[in-house]
């Protein structure tokens, strides 16, 4: 350790030949890093530490395509078996090699947990480490997406961890934090909800193609970056102007006005796709377990209200009625001329009538504590009752609407009838992974619909030949999904970033990456 | 409390304090600010221009405009007459706290004071309560409920309790001390009669000042729960979540707290000045010095 | 003596085990699910059951407070269940700066705040008091959040005399640290401010009515000596008391300023375990809370006898 921390200052020293100086980045995050594990949790917040500490083997690039990061891979002619090879001078934080064992043990650990890990699974002959640096990985049958999930960076990207690590049972939070990424994290600096110190790991051999999204080479410009928690976006925002912070994940847009005409401040959207806000109505308990209703409150609901009072400035939001995302290869608006240009109370009023709605209270779950999601159920209650609805808005912090959305029980058994929720869209761009779009009953998402349609669809999107069928199908799929009420989207939006100018050449990618990055005083 | 006044003009104190022209200018002046807010409060459905819920999301956060005299909100709702009837909430929770506080850490109280077998265990149990820093255990006590009107009404009693519990046995062990009290225990008096007669009209005058005070700090609790998350839903807007919604846009729209906070804080003060001039009035040791 | 700080310290025992069952009772009837928390959006049924039994939330509840209460009587505060931090670490790493802007708080306040009282008291009914009497009533009535944006945007925003937000500890330099810590602990002074400036007001009048003083100044002893020598060294024990009872108060108050502040200390960790349901930090933190609240009065209590020699035990 003493001696690595000797080489570094010297070498540092005798590369700029002068005094070290440190570079820091001070960041604040969307929100405070608690959970470590990136395989026990979907929190962004998490995901977005494990990038910075750790690898993977393929990653996504800003075409959706998947492109070798850890490993390059070969696909055989019969697209059963995959073979990953490891590049050279891949090592973990702590000095060892990263084998292709430890790449076996990650995989198997994260396909325990994420749902395109459990299909690939069920496909899976083998999953075994043939030499030091080869996978081979074997299927039953072809499964077109392989790559796709794989390389995916939203919910649970399969992230390589040593495989005494990887030993961890996959409902236990892992306890060692060795990655093999371009950060280090350290571990004695780490206040959990707070601050979380990464230090650029020296050993880290960057790929040679630029950095694009999570594809390309990881460089690191910077020594330091410090990971704070501010809770009150004006907080942030008053320290940014005092250049105490350089930078913030997620402006509340409101507060844009504050920062501009400061000549050191940019702010700026770093992805254009942004995220997805979106109703989930609850299929077991009435009224929603009547198609006729949820297509009645489809109707009762128009999409610019809620954007407005949620993001306030058009800029930063649009109006988009494909479940898919907009913007997205397989974008599709079929069924959502009312959700994206107002006027259906009156059909919304005729349709629950003809239903039989007999004025049962619908339970909205409401959650005090978001940001992100406290404006658009007092919106949404308001349409909802001028289409004759009645609703009942309970507000609630946001644990007690995640443990309650768990809960299978009627509405005034302490379950529910409705809550709203948002995706990134990369995260819903997919019908595979899309959890809107889980038709299983009961090991469907919160809401648990029983869809068989929607389940056949997604095996037709699986076994689609070629990008045109999918993308055929993936029309199917949306006229299907709003039809049946599987969601009702109400938009698009995206919180943008800022940052002070001394900051240059950001990755503009979904996930908010400190390699690439150069900072100067 | 040292004082105990002869049973029958327990109640003069009490009759004198509400004999407003004794008050001094500052307690006057308090009691017609008071009024003015209660009464514009209570008619405030009739005086507001808009329904305190209707929301324009394409209007909002706009400054003072014709219909709207002090602008609209994040939602682009009225936010004069979301303050008018968000007064209605505050005072109904300011209210209720006080009164249920003040009856619970009577009877509570009455039972530590007189009967010595329950004294160790309440007072133990007293001590605890208050132990437990209040704002936590305000809470943890909605978050427990869920935040509804009623819970945040019983978050707030339950930490005031301690305090009334404390006065009132206080009182009733000074008080039983007093011959005349235990002349009527010699003589074979009722319980209830005792407690009715001798010992509660005791309590009252202290009481009254506590509850002024109890009430003061329950809707400004109130503000400070909803600040923190903890509060009402902004679906029935109070004083305290009007601003705690608006400090989101504290530097962009300053009138979301001002408004609102002015309204509060007016209202607090008043009480507070109020609760001032009764305990003077009513504090025998004060009365003397003062007279 | 002796004999009277052993009773008083032991009458503790009883106080800290009825919080510990308070604590404990509460949180494990509130709703809501540490599991489901770190699971986050995908999990399905299955998976939470999994991850409930890992963190021993299944057990029966009497078995999950014989268990906590073992551990704590062996000094282990336990473990969070969302960061897998001890929770002393976390606790370790945060109480300084609660510590030290609250220790700044109360020498602020009663600085500011005993002159007050004493100006309002001698010059009764004056301009003075008047003024004296308005702002502590004033600081009663004010949300404490309000007052703290209100001197960010005047004192930061505005004059640009301190930072808007952060700390700095002591260890940084005295002028780092006050330049931080000066405004949160002048938003939190208000209340403390009010508090004690009242109550030695009262008690100011009080004494000066007494027969001692009038002595005292029919001796012809200079008001100075008459105001500080004599009537407020005996108006001590009360405002003595009105500072530790303030000290729940000022908890209260720690909590909102280190949000407006954002200031790293326990009272921000308190609320975030609150609403992530992370009953180890909570159970911690509320016991904590607690033990100093009640330590702080039996200090007091016992250091009556010193500003007081009238009482004795």
């Amino acid at each position: 350790m003493f001696n690595r921390l000797t080489a570094t200052l010297l070498a540092s020293t005798l590369l700029t030949g002068t005094a070290w100086a440190e570079t820091t980045i001070k960041a604040v995050m969307h929100s405070g890093l608690r959970v470590l594990d990136p395989v026990i949790t979907t929190a962004h917040i998490t995901r977005n530490h494990a990038y910075m500490i750790y690898d993977v083997l393929i990653a996504q690039d800003s075409e959706f395509q998947p492109q070798p990061q850890m490993a390059d891979w070969t696909v055989s002619d019969d697209k059963l078996t995959y073979t990953f090879t490891l590049r050279d001078g891949l090592s973990f934080h702590d000095g060892a090699p990263v084998t292709a064992a430890d790449a076996v043990a990650s995989l198997q650990r994260w396909a325990q947990k994420d749902a395109g890990g459990q299909i690939i699974m069920d496909r899976t002959a083998s999953l075994e480490s043939t030499d030091d640096k080869t996978i081979t990985w074997m299927l039953t049958e072809p499964f077109v997406p392989m790559l796709d999930v794989l390389s995916k960076q939203s919910a649970l990207p399969p992230f390589i961890m040593p495989a005494r690590v990887a030993a961890t049972s996959a409902d236990e939070a892992i306890t060692d934090y060795t990655g093999s990424g371009p950060f280090r994290f350290v571990e004695a600096e780490f206040q959990p909800g707070l601050t979380v110190v990464y230090e650029k790991f020296d050993d880290y051999v960057p790929r040679e193609e630029p950095a694009d999204w999570m594809a390309g080479g990881k460089v690191v410009n910077v020594d330091r970056v410090e990971w704070v928690n501010m809770p009150d976006v004006q907080t942030a925002v008053n320290a940014l102007s005092g250049g105490e912070i350089d930078y913030i994940e997620a402006m509340q847009v409101d507060l844009i006005p504050l920062l501009e005409g400061d000549p050191n401040i940019v702010v700026e959207t770093r992805e254009p796709t942004g995220m997805q806000t979106m109703v989930r109505m609850n299929f077991l308990h009435p009224p929603f377990d009547n198609q006729e209703v949820r297509q009645a409150a489809l109707k009762a609901i128009q999409q610019e209200p809620v954007l407005a009072a949620m993001v306030g400035n058009p800029d930063y939001y649009q109006v988009c009625g494909a479940i898919l995302g907009c913007g997205t290869p397989l974008e599709s608006a079929t069924g959502s001329e009312t959700l994206t240009e107002g006027g259906g109370a009156e059909a919304a009023r005729a349709q629950l009538e003809a239903a039989g709605y007999d004025g049962t209270p619908v339970v909205l779950m409401a959650p005090t504590d978001m940001v992100a999601l406290a404006t658009q159920p007092v919106v949404v209650s308001q349409m909802l009752r001028e289409a004759g609805f009645e609703v009942e808005l309970q507000p609630m912090d946001w644990q007690t609407l995640v443990t309650r959305r768990a809960s299978q029980a009627a509405p005034a058994e302490g379950g529910w009838n409705v809550f709203i929720t948002n995706w990134m869209v990369p995260e819903i761009s997919n019908p595979i992974s899309n959890p809107m779009l889980n038709g299983r009953g009961d090991d469907a998402w919160f809401g648990w619909p029983t869809d068989e349609t929607i389940e056949g669809l997604k095996e037709s999107f699986i076994d689609a030949a070629d990008a045109e069928t999918q993308v055929q199908v993936a029309g199917e799929i949306q006229a299907h999904a709003l039809d049946a009420g599987l969601l009702i989207p109400l938009g698009q939006y995206t919180l943008p970033q800022a940052r002070r100018t001394t900051i240059t050449e950001m990755i503009n990618s979904p996930v908010p990456v400190f390699w690439g990055l150069q900072k100067t005083e | 409390m040292t004082q105990i006044p002869p049973p029958g003009s327990a109640m003069q104190p009490v009759l004198r304090a509400l004999r407003l022209p004794q008050f001094g200018l500052g307690a006057r002046l308090a009691a017609v600010v008071l009024a003015i807010i209660v009464v514009l409060t209570l008619l405030g459905q009739w005086i507001a221009p808009h329904d305190p819920l209707t929301m324009n999301p394409m209007a909002r956060l706009q400054g003072p405009i014709e219909g709207h005299p002090l602008g609209t909100d994040n939602f682009g709702r009225d936010i004069f007459s979301r303050v008018l009837i968000g007064g209605q909430l505050s005072l109904v929770i300011g209210l209720a706290t006080a009164v249920v506080s003040v009856l619970l850490g009577l009877v509570i109280g009455m039972v530590a004071g007189f009967f010595r077998a329950a004294d160790a265990i309440i007072m133990r149990m007293m001590d605890a309560l208050m132990a437990i820093p209040s704002i936590l255990l305000a809470i943890a006590l909605v978050a427990l409920n869920g935040p509804s009107v009623g819970s945040v009404i019983a978050a707030i009693t339950i930490p005031e309790i301690p305090r009334v519990v404390r006065l009132v046995r206080a009182v009733v062990l000074s008080a039983r001390e007093e011959p005349y009290v235990e002349a009527a225990i010699a003589l074979g008096t009722p319980m209830h009669r005792i407690l009715t007669r001798h010992l509660v009209p005791n309590t009252l005058a202290p009481l009254i000042v506590q509850g002024t005070y109890i009430l003061a700090s329950a809707i400004l609790t109130e503000a400070i729960l909803s600040f923190l998350g903890a509060g009402v839903s902004t679906e029935t807007p109070t004083w305290g979540n009007i601003m705690a919604e608006g400090r989101l846009f504290f530097r962009i729209k300053p009138e979301l707290i001002l408004y609102p906070g002015i309204a509060l804080s007016l209202c607090i003060l008043s009480i507070n000045l109020l609760g001032d001039a009764a305990r003077d009035m009513l504090d025998p040791r004060l009365k003397k010095r003062a007279g | 003596m002796l004999g009277y700080i052993l009773r008083r310290c032991l009458a503790v025992i009883p106080v800290m085990l009825l919080v510990a069952v308070f604590v404990f009772l509460l949180l494990r009837l509130t709703p809501g699910d540490p599991a489901a928390i770190i699971a986050g959006d995908m999990a399905t049924p299955a998976q939470l059951e999994r991850i409930r039994e890992a963190m021993g939330l299944n057990q029966p509840l009497h078995v999950q407070f014989a268990t906590w209460v073992g551990r704590l009587l062996q000094g282990d505060l336990g473990v969070s269940l969302i960061s897998n931090t001890p929770v002393a670490t976390m606790v370790a790493d945060r109480i300084g700066p609660t510590l030290s802007i609250a220790l700044l708080t109360i020498l602020m306040s009663v600085a500011m705040a005993v002159p007050m009282g004493v100006l309002a008291a001698w010059k009764h009914r004056s301009v003075a008091d008047y003024a004296v009497m308005t702002f502590s009533v004033l600081g009663f009535s004010v949300p404490v959040f309000v007052i703290g944006y209100l001197f960010i945007l005047v004192f930061s925003l505005k004059l640009g005399w301190f930072p808007v937000q952060g700390y700095k500890p002591l260890g940084a330099g005295l002028g780092a640290f006050l330049s931080n810590a000066f405004l949160p602990a002048l938003t939190l002074s208000t209340i403390y401010v009010a508090l004690i400036a009242r109550m030695t007001r009262a008690n100011m009048l009080e004494v000066l009515g007494e027969d001692y003083i009038r002595t005292a100044r029919a001796k012809g002893a200079p008001e100075r000596t008459v105001l500080f020598r004599h009537a407020l060294k005996n108006a001590a024990v009360p405002i003595l008391t009105v500072i530790g009872s303030g000290f729940a108060l000022l908890i209260g108050g720690v909590v909102v300023t280190e949000t407006v502040f954002n200031i790293p200390g326990v009272g921000r960790l308190t609320v975030d375990a609150i609403l992530a349901r992370d009953y180890p930090v909570i159970q911690a933190m509320i016991l904590l809370t607690s033990f100093l609240y009640v330590l702080v009065n039996l200090l007091i209590d016992l250091s009556y006898s010193i500003f007081d020699p009238r009482i004795r035990y």
